[in-house]
């Protein structure tokens, strides 16, 4: 997901949840059902789930624009020193992205 | 929210949180009810008034008690606890009270009932007081809420007394 996505998902959940949660104390008061008011908020909850939490494809519409590899070459990675007894793995992640 | 988990996390807490914001106002609303019960009880008979081995008074009583409760009820209501308790003063304490019945209401439509029973639990006295004794009937209840506060009030009926006598 990326960065604007995921601010619009941040946005459609805390209004989703807000929204069902008013829409459930209401129909709870008038039906007078304490129940009613579980039952439909427990059912915004999962679909406010269903629409925020995967990485739909429509959250991922501006995708971040990483750099190609061969730009990456030009820069080495540091050389590893190899002692006789053991390898000391030197991992240096080098990550370039643009905006 | 950069992974499923963190946005899996994140709408559970909110949603949890607002659950619990929900149950407050829902145990806020019940301050809206404005109840109006009525309750009755009569001495059918005294069954018998003996003075037990270790000294002390005991009294057994055939009692009618009706009431209409159904005021009490909203809808964050689980049940409602009554119980019939009988107070009087003595020389040695200046209040005593007395449970002598008592019953869980699940739902509206039992709370308006009549029930002709004995006392459920022993009418005994620290002493020998009870002898011509004047003493209330009290009603009282519990509406115990779904969530949230519990209200509790009574009713208290006077005008009751026991025998001169042992019987």
């Amino acid at each position: 997901m990326d960065w604007q996505g995921q601010k619009l998902v941040e946005q459609i959940m805390q209004i989703m949840l807000l929204v069902f949660a008013v829409i459930a104390f209401v129909a709870g008061y008038v039906l007078g059902s304490f129940r009613m008011m579980m039952i439909v908020y427990a059912g915004g909850v999962a679909l406010t789930a269903l629409i925020t939490v995967p990485n739909w494809p429509l959250f991922n519409r501006h995708p971040l624009n990483w750099l190609d590899p061969s730009e990456a070459e030009k820069h080495p990675k540091p050389q590893v020193a190899v002692s006789s007894k053991k390898e000391r793995h030197q991992k240096v992640n080098v990550v370039l992205a643009a905006e | 929210m950069h992974s499923f988990g963190y946005r899996l996390n994140g709408l559970l807490t909110f949603a949890v949180t607002i659950l619990a914001l929900m149950c407050a106002i829902t145990s806020l609303s019940d301050n809206f009810n404005t109840p109006s019960p009525s309750a009755e009880i009569k001495i059918i008979n005294i069954n018998w008034f003996q003075k037990q081995p270790q000294g002390h008074d005991e009294v057994s009583l055939m009692m009618n008690v009706s009431a209409d409760l159904q005021s009490l009820f909203t809808w964050n209501t689980k049940q409602v606890f009554i119980f019939v308790a009988a107070e009087y003063g003595t020389p040695k304490n200046s209040l005593n009270q007395v449970s002598l019945w008592d019953a869980i209401i699940p739902a509206k439509e039992n709370a308006k009932f009549w029930i002709h029973t004995s006392n459920k639990y022993r009418f005994v006295d620290q002493g020998n007081n009870l002898r011509g004794k004047k003493f209330n009937l009290t009603m009282h209840w519990h509406v115990m809420p779904k969530t949230g506060k519990m209200f509790a009030d009574k009713i208290v009926l006077t005008g009751y007394s026991l025998p001169e006598e042992y019987r």
